[in-house]
């Protein structure tokens, strides 16, 4: 950032001054973050695959040739490799990219869905705290530190084992459970805005609450709000593979990647690439968004750099 | 300072009470436990039987009481699948988990504490950036993959390390190691900013004026008080990875608390999986009691709040 001020400054003035609109100095920050760019990059490949899967998947992710089972990817050594698997097949022949590809459906749907439950839930609460203090405050502090006392990982298996696993059971249990960082963050950022002059003056002019709340606290806070979502929405990815991979989260035949990596487990003395695949895209996406999401943070509040 | 203790353990106890509630109710969460209990095909009158013989008929504050009144006195209930007391078994269980916790902790501050204090003094550095990429790369693995990656090369191709088991000091290195690095990244950070801020206080300058030692206002002066905010953070970081060891015991085969937790949602053990949460849970709780009191000590400036 320094160095384009520095060689743009001297050509500026020796003409007329004009200074670059906000605008143009946000699209410069995003292009100029090798974070950011790579981060939105990765994550836009997977979330093409995602809802292209059925386009662009060589097979169908539920296809069983057994005839065909365990055949390694092309770069192994293997006569076996074959183009027309390209990532191979698992332990049921089903071919390997098609379940990559479409699994991605299923972190993104997961992570996306639970980072908006326990975003709305965190939102509110934080929200509410940091603008009305006092009572409020004291009760919803209380609410959080109880539920960061319960083992998040625990909790989610004991109830989606009492509760039967589904797609929708995992979503709803994460995000109900992760929302502390959301309160947390949005309480002290609610706080540090209340007390600024526009909301004096709002409240002094005699705006409602609903609309000081939505107008003047929402909008100031939406950075850091961003910034807590994608790493919630990375944060639920990983607790649903976690749980698939306990066996109580995503149920076979479903192409979850924390699934393919237990359902791998067994061979993988024998096809260590089994579980190779999978975590890789796993962390490749958990990866990007937390890219994503530190980019944004700088790009969005250069004062917080450092 | 008393005020402060008195306050913070009256919300301790009470944030206990809360969870005891929570995890009690666990119970009711999928339907009647006397059906539940009674099995498939029983009759009318077996169900009946059943929920006269475990109070089930009783109103459910009153069973609620019941069962806080034996926990109180270390009777966390019955397991109905080892036949055998739930606290007795739970506390046989508990060191492991423990052990096990306080190691990858150990490897998290050693490997996190000397990142971000060299982080802080070459700012925007080469090491920092390399230092801030580990960070960031840390936490986006799966720690469930990064376990079985680690066995496949420590275990298979190196022969190097045993996989499961509890046996000797070797086979804590891996389960170590793929529970702590994940807290790695949040130490490193906060020990980073920390040691920023210190370092551009004025009594550092002082110190520097003074003509002491670089490595004398490092260690002595700057980060003494960088690394006290680390203290809660690691209490906090603790008890995460007590309830988080449930995923790291199960690979690596570790008959800790996190496996029994395990163990017992697969054959449906309630009063089992009840209890642990209650214990991780008030452990928690008390754990970062007694962190925030030694912060307080540490800090005076924190008493006030």
């Amino acid at each position: 950032m320094t160095d384009t001020l520095s060689t743009e400054r001297p050509a500026a003035l020796s003409a007329e001054i004009v200074e670059p609109s906000p605008g143009t100095l946000l699209r410069r920050r995003i292009f100029g973050h090798a974070g950011f760019m790579i981060g939105a990059i990765v994550l836009g490949v997977i979330f093409f695959m995602a809802i292209f899967a059925p386009l662009i998947s060589p097979g169908d992710p539920y296809d069983q040739v057994l005839a065909r089972k365990l055949i390694p990817p092309i770069w192994h050594d293997s006569a076996k490799a074959t183009w027309e698997h390209p990532l191979g097949t698992d332990h049921l022949g089903r071919d390997y990219l098609t379940r990559l590809i479409y699994g991605a459906r299923i972190s993104l749907l997961i992570g996306f869905a639970a980072m908006l439950i326990s975003g709305v839930i965190g939102t509110a609460l934080g929200v509410l705290a940091g603008y009305f203090g006092g009572r409020v405050d004291m009760v919803v502090t209380f609410i959080i530190t109880t539920r960061l006392a319960m083992p998040v990982i625990l909790v989610a298996l004991a109830v989606v084992s009492l509760l039967g696993s589904s797609l929708n059971m995992v979503i709803w249990v994460l995000g109900l459970l992760i929302w502390d960082r959301f309160a947390v963050v949005m309480r002290s950022a609610a706080q540090q805005v209340r007390n600024l002059d526009f909301v004096t003056s709002a409240q002094a002019v005699g705006c409602s609450t609903t609309r000081i709340v939505f107008a003047e606290i929402m909008p100031n806070i939406a950075n850091s709000l961003i910034v807590i979502a994608t790493i919630e929405m990375a944060h639920a990815i990983l607790l649903e593979a976690a749980l698939s991979f306990l066996g109580l989260g995503v149920q076979p035949p479903e192409p979850s990647w924390g699934l393919m990596i237990a359902e791998a487990k067994g061979m993988m003395f024998f096809d260590s690439w089994l579980i190779a695949i999978p975590g890789t895209a796993l962390f490749a996406l958990v990866l990007a968004i937390n890219l994503l999401g530190d980019g944004l943070r700088d790009v969005t509040a250069p004062e917080n750099r450092n | 300072m008393l005020i402060y203790a008195v306050k913070r353990f009256g919300v301790a106890i009470l944030v206990a009470l809360t969870v005891s509630i929570l995890s009690f109710s666990m119970i009711y969460v999928s339907g009647d436990p006397a059906i539940a209990l009674a099995g498939e095909g029983a009759s009318q009158e077996d169900i009946e039987n059943v929920r006269r013989v475990y109070g089930f008929d009783r109103p459910i504050v009153v069973q609620y009481l019941d069962w806080l009144w034996n926990a109180l006195h270390g009777n966390l209930g019955h397991s109905n699948y080892l036949k055998s007391d739930v606290a007795s078994v739970i506390f046989e269980r508990l060191p492991t988990t423990m052990l096990l916790g306080a190691c990858a902790l150990g490897f998290a501050l050693v490997l996190a504490i000397p990142l971000g204090v060299v982080a802080a003094i070459r700012a925007n550095s080469l090491i920092d950036r390399i230092a801030l990429t580990i960070a960031v790369v840390g936490q986006a693995m799966p720690s469930f993959w990064f376990a079985l990656t680690m066995i496949l090369w420590f275990s298979i191709t190196w022969r190097l390390l045993p996989i499961t088991g509890t046996d000797s000091w070797l086979n804590f290195i891996m389960p170590s190691i793929a529970l702590g690095y994940y807290v790695t990244p949040a130490v490193m950070r906060l020990t980073r900013a920390g040691m920023l801020d210190v370092l551009s206080s004025d009594y550092i300058r002082t110190a520097r004026a003074k003509g002491l030692r670089p490595m004398t206002v490092l260690f002595k002066h700057a980060l003494r008080n960088a690394i006290i905010p680390v203290v809660s953070l690691a209490a906090v970081q603790f008890g995460f990875m007590l309830g988080g060891s449930i995923v790291i015991e199960t690979i690596f085969a570790i008959n800790g608390l996190g496996f029994l937790a395990w163990e017992s949602l697969q054959r449906a053990d309630l009063p089992m999986v009840q209890a642990i949460v209650l214990v991780l849970a008030v452990f928690y709780t008390f754990l970062t009691f007694f962190a925030d009191m030694l912060n307080a000590f540490l800090d005076p400036r924190i008493r006030v709040a």
